[in-house]
């Protein structure tokens, strides 16, 4: 079962939580905090797992990152999860990310996070791994925003122009989250079927 | 319609939006707080809208919001409303917002179970999808009660976008509703050959967590994974599988045997290294016995940690330690490689390197090793790492038994040596170290005493910042040392003034309270000390002292510490005062701690059998009023040891007293089953107090400094320990072939030398590690470690066996009083199973809307006791209404004497204290429930439970019951109004029965209660006697309702329609909370709610006649007011 998980930035601004236990907000954001203190004084080319978070607990608990970029992937898992597994689904995870919002990068997910609450809802369901096939996820995720489209129709027209030109005051960032960079320590699974 | 439409939408484009609102809480970095908060204020105007778009985008905020911390509770309804919304885009935005914040102690959250089951059923396969995701987030026990059904439905659908997520999600589902899994597995079972792939792996991967719990239930799967292992190319699901196959083998070890071809064949062939560490994981797990093989994985293992990879060395790491439990050997040859990952950078394979470390010491590398660590103590950064290598370092030392420890000063020494540790958590564990090893290990105790002595002297470096830390926890332990092993102290005095200090009372409370009771101990061996070599000046001054310093722990804030301190300076004033007419007091005192401590398995009291014939839980004697019993334990929060000390401690000490309690004491210990007896070793003594003799005797290992100047250092023993080795195998190879050693004395390490291997070196001193004593005939140890509350106990349930009726998912239903149950404890339980069933699917769409009008019946239950005159005995009955049927007779003039009727019936009614309509008699009770009859619209049936409660056998009943104009008893034809009707049974003692009546109703608008007698003969052995039985019964106006589910848009009609009659009623005085009332009015009234925002809730319901019953329930505030609000009725237009 996958316990939560977390993207933050590198000063530890949370970027997305999805927590499959319930915990307050309060203690959530405390495990935030927890989770970036761990993860962040990690040197690069240290190993991706990490034990000994105290607040989402348990011994049987693990935390497994990767970290591209200026982004933390975090996912709170426990032993019945292959950790290998769990790196290629953060894996996947990112290049979906990538694929939905065409070149992803931070401020992608900064406003938008629903979206990549859908995302992720498509992948991982209730703490365990729903799909791992990138294509599959992408059809569904692409079925449904035409859904949403038509539901819009010409009601939304205006909004969507409105909105366009809100955009356009948007500061330019550079728009890489660079997951060309780290490319993959692990011998992976070849393909997810 | 148009124009509205699109003015509404021009007006959204100008509302912030998700975008604005990051975008203004970037721009707002100063003032996020504020900035937020007025958003919050925002997102509540917008809340307010009609506007579905405006509440989503509203809701969709909030999630964001609460993504930064903040509480969205409060917008729970809102959430529910946009859930509700037909869009899809709508919809999505309300179950993401559901899932971020909903939880089982949501109160709305009941609300929901209708449109999730809708959404469920949608064709819309999007819905069914967000649905389910959403669900699987908050799901909760009345929920998955409710849809399970449902959604195993789901898993058959036609589309594997929604099978697989519907398979999914039934692990949340069993895991809530435990009495859903047997009926479900056969169809989850089917699933894992599922012709798509994603369901599949969900199916593999429900099945796989369901396993890795409960294994055993799952073995006669094993064939169909085998079958899936061997065919699937999915590496996914080959992981889940073989994972699962480490879980089965341990129970089936001819399944470790089959499996181990596949898995050789897939290490070979498989190019992905999750998969190939997972079958490396699994080869370990069930290769038990072939030690060839497992050699083979550790060197498998071994490319794998010295691979540059750190996830991979961390990995091998980590699939070694499982090695290590079954095959310790083949590990410990790769210390060298262990003991290198100590040294890497990465904290998480230090941890795993450790982990190893433990199964890898023996007698011969553990000083080194520990010596390893403790560099790394000194040198580790992170508190976390640091208190993990403390607790290694005792793990490792105390493991089996102290198996590995040759030499006990070099342990007392790292234990001493670990307290410089700066903000550890671990302080108690380095105390309960230093108080196992100085019971237990008799020799040590001088060693032990001075180290404990200088610590205590130096407490102020422990103690200096210490309310944080753990590590003043020694202190505990020092002081308890050197109190109850005071002969063995060299400068008492000095101890004993370095526990009187003033900054001792700034330690935490219990260690004060340890100080104080050890002074004690401390000060009678000083006194005796003194007394004995003549020196009463020295002796009166060291009371003198006592004296002085006692008070500052009088006045602790901490009553266990005060408590102590003043019945200790009392005795000690005393003594002051035998020691001023110089008389001898150092026996006596000295007596107060006679005895020796043995050391005590933890579970030993727990292990004590209960001998045959006693019960417990009897009273002894009659419950105490309010006495308390002699020899009631005070209940300390302190060890054992402490207990028996403060028992022991008398604030006067006479001698004769003393002497007979002791006796008393003794008596009781041999009489007491409990007790647990001192071990033979010999018992000190208090006559003979002076003298040596019975200290146990040390046996001083000569070539150790006995005080090491300052803090000790354990290096010293590490160099000491290897001089002494050499100087055994010296020796050794002399004595090669003489006969083995003799004896140990105060000399034997040197004489004491096994020709048996190098391993087996000798230990520093004669070590006579006592064990914990355990109670005779404990019971061997067996569910110690199980926890009753561990969630997934429930799931262990037997999937072989047959599927019973019984065991059906609950099929649909709707949300009537039953998902209402509230913590109503009042309610009687008999009234659950009697629920009937009903499926109404008339009303089935849906939109928001918020009811105002309602109308409102109130039935009134009440209980009635009556004398007879007769008898002696006193008769009570139970009633109990519940619903009524009904048959049609007259379907007019409803409107307005309802309307009445309702208004009168809520005034007598008084929702928060319903007397439960029970009561009883000495000789029988009547129980009885009226239910409506839907085909019948003017009858009720009533059924009566009667029930005997004497021992005499009850026969011939015969009910009867006073018509009224209105509703009359449906009597056999032929019969008279005023006769009775015979109840068909009979009633043995204890039994009960029930009997159903009909009644039929002219109208339905009016509470009636008819009186009514229940006549019988009362038999048994004297004879028999004709006995009566008075009772009402009550028909209020809510007993002619059934509950009936609405849905809101049809409630909306309803309210429009403009056919509602109105009246409204406020009730003061209602203590319990909003939610509790709705359960009420939904329990008894037969209510449902259709929607409810905050403290305020529509409620529904239909009478038998078919009119509609509208309800408005509001909080307001201060008081809870009951609005009953606009109440009417109406001809439905379907009947």
């Amino acid at each position: 079962m996958i316990k939560a998980i977390l993207i933050f930035n590198n000063h530890g601004k949370p970027r997305l939580s999805k927590f499959y236990q319930r915990y307050s907000e309060d203690t959530q954001q405390q495990i935030i905090r927890e989770t970036f203190h761990l993860v962040s004084k990690r040197d690069e080319n240290v190993c991706n797992f990490l034990e000994g978070g105290l607040l989402i607990g348990g011994s049987d608990n693990k935390l497994i990152y990767r970290h591209y970029a200026t982004l933390y992937f975090v996912f709170c898992v426990d032993s019945s999860e292959s950790e290998l597994g769990i790196l290629d689904l953060i894996q996947v995870f990112v290049e979906t990310l990538d694929k939905c919002f065409e070149n992803v990068c931070e401020l992608d997910l900064i406003f938008h996070v629903d979206k990549v609450h859908n995302i992720l809802a498509e992948m991982v369901m209730g703490g365990m791994v729903l799909e791992t096939n990138m294509n599959e996820i992408v059809t569904q995720i692409d079925a449904q925003n035409k859904l949403e489209k038509s539901e819009a129709g010409l009601a939304g027209a205006p909004a969507r122009a409105v909105s366009a030109v809100k955009n356009m005051n948007l500061p330019e960032i550079p728009r890489n989250i660079n997951i060309g960079d780290i490319s993959i320590k692990v011998p992976n699974l070849p393909t997810f079927k | 319609m148009a124009l509205k439409m699109v003015k509404g939408s021009i007006d959204r484009m100008f509302d912030k939006n998700l975008q604005d609102l990051v975008r203004g809480i970037r721009n707002h970095k100063e003032d996020e707080a504020k900035y937020i908060s007025q958003c919050i204020d925002e997102i509540k105007q917008e809340l307010k809208q009609d506007n579905i778009a405006v509440k989503s985008n509203a809701v969709c905020k909030l999630t964001y919001l609460q993504m930064l911390g903040y509480d969205i509770s409060w917008a729970a309804f809102n959430i529910i409303e946009v859930m509700s919304a037909s869009k899809f885009t709508f919809k999505r935005i309300g179950y993401l917002a559901a899932s971020q914040c909903f939880h089982e102690g949501t109160d709305v959250i009941m609300l929901t179970t209708n449109q999730i089951r809708k959404d469920l059923s949608s064709p819309n396969q999007y819905d069914t999808g967000v649905a389910l995701t959403g669900l699987s987030c908050f799901v909760t026990p009345d929920l998955a009660r409710d849809l399970a059904n449902d959604i195993m439905t789901l898993m058959s659908h036609t589309k594997p976008y929604i099978r697989k997520k519907a398979v999914l999600i039934m692990y949340k589902v069993f895991l809530k509703y435990p009495e859903s899994l047997r009926p479900a597995f056969p169809r989850l079972k089917e699933k894992l050959e599922d012709p798509d792939p994603g369901v599949q792996s969900a199916a593999v991967n429900v099945i796989c967590e369901l396993a890795r719990r409960n294994p055993k239930n799952y073995l006669s799967l094993a064939p169909l994974f085998f079958k899936l292992m061997t065919s699937s190319t999915n590496n996914w699901v080959l992981i889940k599988i073989i994972k699962l196959f480490g879980a089965l083998t341990p129970l089936e070890p001819r399944l470790g045997k089959k499996l181990i071809e596949p898995l050789t064949n897939l290490i070979h062939s498989t190019s992905a290294m999750s998969l190939l560490y997972e079958c490396v994981n699994t080869v370990i797990a069930c290769n038990k016995h072939g030690l060839s093989f497992s050699q083979l994985c550790v060197q498998k293992l071994r490319i794998l940690i010295e691979d540059s990879d750190q996830n991979l060395k961390y990995l091998g790491l980590l699939a070694m330690s499982k090695i290590l439990k079954t095959h310790p050997k083949s590990v410990q040859s790769h210390k060298d490689l262990i003991l290198q990952c100590l040294d890497d950078k990465d904290e998480s394979i230090r941890l795993r390197a450790l982990d190893l470390l433990y199964g890898m010491v023996s007698k011969k590398n553990l000083m080194e090793i520990v010596k390893k660590l403790m560099i790394h103590v000194d040198k580790a950064e992170g508190t976390t790492y640091r208190d993990e290598l403390l607790t290694k370092i005792i793990d490792i030392c105390s493991q089996s038994n102290y198996q590995y420890i040759t030499n006990f000063e070099w342990y007392i020494s790292i234990l001493v040596e670990l307290t410089r540790l700066e903000g550890t958590r671990h302080g108690h564990l380095i105390a309960a170290q230093m108080l196992d090893v100085a019971i237990r290990v008799k020799a040590i105790r001088k060693f032990a005493v001075s180290q404990m002595a200088m610590l205590l002297d130096n407490a102020h470096l422990i103690a200096s910042n210490t309310q944080r830390n753990g590590i003043c926890e020694v202190l505990y332990a020092a002081a308890w040392i050197c109190g109850e092993f005071s002969e063995h102290l060299e400068e008492a005095n000095q101890t004993l003034e370095a526990m009187l200090r003033p900054k001792v009372t700034t330690l935490p409370g219990h260690i004060q309270a340890v100080y104080v009771q050890n002074m004690v101990k401390l000060y009678a061996s000083i006194l005796q000390q003194k007394e004995q070599s003549g020196e009463k000046e020295a002796a009166q001054e060291i009371t003198q002292l006592m004296i002085e310093r006692l008070p500052q722990f009088v006045q602790s804030a901490d009553l266990e510490v005060q408590e102590r301190a003043s019945c200790i300076l009392q005795l000690i004033k005393y003594i002051q005062k035998l020691q001023i007419k110089e008389v001898p007091v150092a026996e006596e005192v000295i007596a107060l701690f006679a005895g020796e401590l043995n050391p005590v398995a933890p579970k030993a009291q727990k292990k004590v059998p209960v001998p045959e014939g006693l019960d417990l839980d009897a009273w002894i004697n009659e419950p105490p009023s309010d006495s308390e019993s002699e020899d009631e334990k005070p209940k300390t929060i302190f060890h054992d040891e402490e207990q028996r000390h403060s028992r022991h401690r008398q604030p006067e000490i006479d001698e004769e007293e003393l002497a007979r309690r002791r006796e008393a004491r003794k008596q009781e210990q041999a009489n007491n089953p409990f007790y647990i007896k001192s071990s033979p070793s010999p018992q000190k003594r208090y006559q003979d107090t002076p003298g040596v003799e019975h200290i146990p005797v040390v046996q001083i290992d000569l070539s150790v400094p006995l005080k090491v100047p300052g803090m000790p250092m354990s290096d010293q023993y590490v160099k000491l320990e290897e001089e002494r080795r050499h100087k055994q195998k010296l020796e050794k190879d002399k004595k090669k072939k003489k006969q083995k050693k003799e004896k140990r004395g105060k000399h034997h390490r040197h004489n004491s030398l096994h020709t048996e291997s190098e391993e087996d070196i000798t230990p520093a001193h004669h070590v006579d590690i006592i064990t914990e004593e355990m109670p005779e005939n404990a019971l061997p140890s067996d569910e110690d470690d199980k926890d009753p509350n561990d969630p997934y106990k429930a799931l262990d349930i037997d999937l072989d066996k047959p599927l019973a009726d019984s065991e059906k998912l609950p099929v649909q239903r709707h949300r009537n009083a039953e998902t209402l149950k509230s913590p109503d404890s009042e309610a009687p339980p008999v009234e659950k199973s009697k629920k009937p069933k009903k499926k109404e699917k008339k009303h089935r769409e849906k939109e928001r809307d918020k009811g105002k009008k309602k109308e409102k019946e109130k039935k009134v239950v009440e209980e009635e006791e009556e004398k007879k005159k007769s008898s002696k005995h006193k008769k009570k009955k139970h009633k109990k209404e519940k619903e009524e049927k009904s048959k049609d007779k007259k379907k007019s003039k409803k409107k307005h004497h309802s309307e009445e009727e309702a208004t009168e019936s809520v005034q007598n009614g008084t929702l928060d204290d319903e007397p439960l309509p029970v009561s009883s008699c000495a000789l029988a009770a009547l129980t009885y429930d009226i239910q409506g009859n839907l085909q019948n619209d003017s009858q009720v049936t009533v059924s009566v439970i009667f029930e005997n409660k004497s021992t005499s056998f009850l026969k011939s009943m015969e009910l009867n019951v006073l018509d009224s104009l209105n509703t009359k008893m449906l009597r056999p034809e032929g019969s008279s109004v005023h006769d009775g009707i015979p109840v068909p049974f009979q009633l043995p003692p204890g039994i009960s029965n029930e009997a159903q009546f009909v009644f039929t109703l002219q109208s339905i608008v009016m509470a009636q209660k008819l009186k009514g007698t229940l006549s019988f003969i009362v038999k048994n052995d004297e004879g028999s006697t004709h006995e009566k039985l008075d009772f009402k019964l009550h028909f209020s106006c809510a007993s002619y309702l059934i509950t009936t589910p609405c849905y809101s848009d049809a409630f909306a009609k309803l309210l429009e329609s403009g056919d509602l009659h109105m009246s409204s009623i406020k009730v003061d005085g209602i203590s319990i909370s909003f939610q509790h009332l709705l359960a009420k009015i939904c329990f008894h009234h037969h209510f449902s709610v259709v929607e409810r925002v905050d403290s305020c809730a529509s409620m529904y319901s239909r009478s038998i006649q078919g009119h509609h019953v509208c309800l408005l329930v509001k909080k307001v505030t201060f008081s809870i007011l009951l609005e009953r609000g606009k109440y009417s009725c109406l001809k439905c237009p379907g009947t």
